[in-house]
This record gives C-alpha cells, structure tokens and sequence, in this order.
C-alpha cells in the first residue's frame, strides 16, 4: 500500500462505550471493536436497528469524546458528513448552506455539484420550500462541496421512496468515483449496501461487536444480479452463524 | 381592505373621544381639535421637538444599553448552568422590584442625575430582557450546533449564521415589549427626577390641571412610538424572518 494511501487510511478502536442511564447504572451501547477503511474505499456498517451505529459514527467525527480507544482520521482530517436529518439552517439558501460549510469550494466546482445532484434550479431556495429528497440532496452537496479526506453518511437515503434513493444512490457512487474519498456508510439495508460498498463490517446487536469484515472484491459499476444475490447470502449467512 | 379597517376603527376612536369630550366638559378631557391646537402650539415654540428629543434619546440609551446586557446575561444564563444557578435568584429579586422603588432609590443612592435616570430604567427593563433571551438560548438546536461543529465552522460564523437567526424570534421579542415598558418608565423617571423631556411636562402640566398638554405630549409621543415601530421594527422583523414560508 502507499504511503499516501496510508495516511488517508481511517482507523478505529475502540474498547467500549456506555451511557450513564437517567435511572442510574450504566448501558452499555458499544462492546470491544475495530474497523479500518483504506483510502478511497466505501466501508458501510450494517447492523439492526438501535446497536449503536449512529453512536459509532459520532464517535468517528467528533461529537461524543466519552469513549475508551481511540479513532485515527485521514491525514488532514477534512470531514463531510451527511447526518441523518438533513441538518439544513433554514435561514440560509441552499448554496448559502453549502458555501458556509465549504467557504474554500470554487465556483465552477459548486456548478458541477449542484448540476449532478440536480439542485441547480433550487440554489436560490430556502430548506423549507424544499421536499425531502432535495433537502437530503443539498447536505450530500454540502458534504461533498468540503472535498473531505472522510466521507460519513448516516442513513442518508432512508424515508425517500425507494425509485429516488436508487437515483441518490447512483448520484453518490458517481461523486465518489469523480473524487475518491474513504467513505463510511451507515445502513440497515443491505441491498443498498451490496449496490455500494467495496468492504461490509456487519455488527452485532448492542452492545455492538463486529461480527464480520466483508471485503467485496468487483467494483461497484460491474456487480451483476447473480454476484449481488450471493453477496446477499453470504452476509446473511455470517449474521446467522455468528449468532 | 386592511387599511379601509384600520382608519374606520381610527374613526371611531375620535368620535368616542368627542362624545365623551362633550359630556365631561373641556377642563376633565379638552376634544381632539383643542388638543391638536396645543401639540401645535407646542411644536411652533421649540419645546415639542426638545422634549420628545430629550426623551426618544433616553428612551433609545436604556433600551440599547438593556438589550445588549439582557442579551450576554440571558445568553449566558441560558448556556450554562452555573450561570443560570447564580443569576436566577437576582432575576426573581429584580422581576418582582417595582419600578418606582428602584427609580427612587436610584436617584436617593446616585442623586438627581441622568446616569441615575438611566440606571433605574436599564435595571427596570434587564430582567425580562434577560428571561426572553435566556429562553431562547435554552431552546437552541443541538442538531445545528454539531453540524457547524462537524463543519469547522468558525465561533464568529456559528454565531452569525447559526446562533443568532434562532434567537432572532426572542430577541424581536424582548425589543417589541421593551421598547413600549422603556418609554413608560423613562416617562416616571424623568417626572420624578428630570428637569426636561416628556415625564417633566406632563408632571408640569398635572401640577397646573393642564389636560390639554398632558394629552398633547402623550400623543405626540405615542406618534413617534408607533412611527418607530412601523419604520423600524416591522421591516426588520420582516428581513430576519424572510425564509418563513407564507401563505400564498
């Protein structure tokens, strides 16, 4: 691997994670795990609902320090994240949005944001005349208009309909192949994940272990139906004998 | 539509006041066109333009200097909780002073002097200044605040583009009803202790049972008021609320 390779690599270890719970006594939401994404690879955490992923990924970012381990970002350590709400000021217009987070982004750079994810018409609007897709697609603009070193997405497509999550999907893979950048996405679909993804951790219920590393080794734009379908076996099979 | 119901309700005002001019008799409530004589014999002399000045001029040091001290210790208050511990018994204490009592001890303690005129209504207006803005600094949007976070966005652009838009509603608020509490107080204050502005010339015209002047001033003021209001305040409301959808 190269030496660039290795900087931009995201490294997480983490001995465990607890809450302090209102009633007292402790929950404890993340067991002992680790998980590293090399450069420009889409890592995706899939696991049931409530085991803490969300938990992981603000861990991973910044937002929660009360944590036993460690978390190595990407050199640099520019990050894009793309919450689960939109997370949109609703006082600001769409590109306002976007040049807040990315004051350094090009003109010419933003044009070719907004036209791939079809916001071009909508810069000059506010959150609130948005639909939801729009709103979603505007913080993957936002995200992305960063040029992040780590790309997190935490459920990003769910609640849409599932014609334009298919299209948000294809919009991702295909920013993601214009700039490669160590992307981590959260999910509980699997077929959006399969659809994606170079490398699958499958976690556990809480508190949450990882119970499977699943490199995949054909890129996203050549996956046939057949591969995706024994993907698909294959992962559900480690779920159940790791049970 | 609007306006056509704003001047017949304008209209019926005047015409309560003529009858009820007519019944009580020129000395208890002199009729709309003797007072509107007076504020123009007022204005003619000088004094009107003075004394509203003088007044407009305290009226906008203590609703500033309030505001921006009811916006730190609110914000503050509202952000950490040591802070609110340690302030709230002073806000309760101060909430529950009347305004006269620390009017006439500001002036006992500071003698006869602007700064002791303008002490008494800042301290009269800050506690609920405080409480308006302490409310909203509770009710900030944590979900926003760690995106700004995530962002590396600086203090100064989460303040402006994060912070402030969402105390905006509370502190139009805190200016709305302060800017109307400061002007009455400023009123008794300078009737109590000044020898100039709006509050003297009523408490003048009182000592000679001058009701023509004393409604001559008030209406004067409450016109200057209203013009701020219209001019000043409702088109700002209107920019810091321009994203708020409307109804078609």
């Amino acid at each position: 691997m190269s030496r660039a390779g290795d900087q931009d690599r995201l490294e997480v270890h983490i001995k465990q994670k607890s809450y302090r719970k209102a009633s007292g006594g402790e929950l404890q939401v993340l067991g002992a795990l680790s998980i590293a994404v090399t450069s420009g690879e889409i890592a995706a955490l899939i696991g049931p609902s409530g085991c803490g992923k969300t938990t992981l990924l603000r861990i991973i970012v910044g937002l929660d320090a009360d944590f036993e381990g460690t978390v190595r970002l990407p050199a640099r350590g520019r990050l894009g994240v793309v919450f689960q709400e939109p997370r949109l000021l609703p006082w600001r217009t769409v590109e306002e949005n976007v040049r807040l987070a990315a004051p350094q982004a090009s003109a010419a750079a933003l044009d070719v944001l907004f036209g791939t994810l079809e916001l071009s018409a909508h810069r000059r609007h506010y959150p609130a005349e948005l639909s939801l897709g729009l709103a979603r697609r505007t913080a993957l603009a936002r995200a992305f208009a960063v040029e992040p070193e780590l790309l997190v997405l935490d459920e990003p497509f769910v609640s849409l309909d599932a014609e334009l999550a298919t299209r948000l999907r294809a919009e991702l893979a295909e920013l993601v192949a214009r700039r490669p950048v160590t992307t981590l996405l959260v999910s509980h679909d699997v077929d959006e994940v399969i659809g994606l993804a170079d490398r699958v951790f499958l976690l556990s219920a809480s508190p949450a272990r990882v119970l499977a590393d699943v490199p995949i080794q054909n890129p996203r734009s050549a996956r046939s139906a057949e591969e995706i379908a024994l993907i698909r076996n294959e992962l559900s099979r480690k779920a159940i004998t790791a049970i | 539509m609007n306006l056509a119901v704003r001047l017949a309700s304008i209209a019926l005002l005047l015409a309560v006041w003529f009858a009820a001019a007519h019944l009580a008799g020129p000395r208890l409530l002199p009729s709309p066109q003797a007072v509107g004589l007076a504020i123009v014999a007022e204005a003619r002399s000088g004094a009107l333009a003075f004394n509203l000045g003088v007044t407009l001029a305290r009226v906008g040091a203590a609703f500033s200097i309030a505001m921006a001290l009811g916006t730190v210790f609110g914000f503050v208050m509202g952000r950490v909780r040591l802070a609110d511990r340690i302030g709230d018994p002073w806000l309760v204490l101060l909430l529950n002073l009347p305004a006269l009592v620390i009017i006439v001890l500001a002036y006992i303690w500071a003698g006869l002097t602007e700064t002791a005129a303008l002490a008494a209504v800042v301290l009269n207006k800050l506690p609920l200044a405080t409480v308006t803005v302490r409310e909203g600094a509770r009710a900030l949007d944590r979900n926003l605040d760690e995106m700004a976070s995530v962002f590396r966005m600086s203090r100064w652009k989460r303040l402006r583009h994060v912070v402030l838009p969402q105390l905006s509603p509370y502190l139009a608020a805190a200016s709305r009803s302060g800017l109307s509490l400061v002007w009455k107080i400023v009123l008794i204050v300078e009737l109590l202790g000044r020898p100039n502005g709006v509050g003297f010339e009523i408490g003048v015209a009182f000592q000679l049972f001058d009701v023509t002047r004393i409604l001559a001033y008030a209406l004067a003021f409450v016109a200057v008021m209203l013009a701020i209001e219209t001019f000043l305040v409702q088109p700002f409301e209107r920019y810091v609320s321009r994203w708020r959808p409307r109804p078609a």
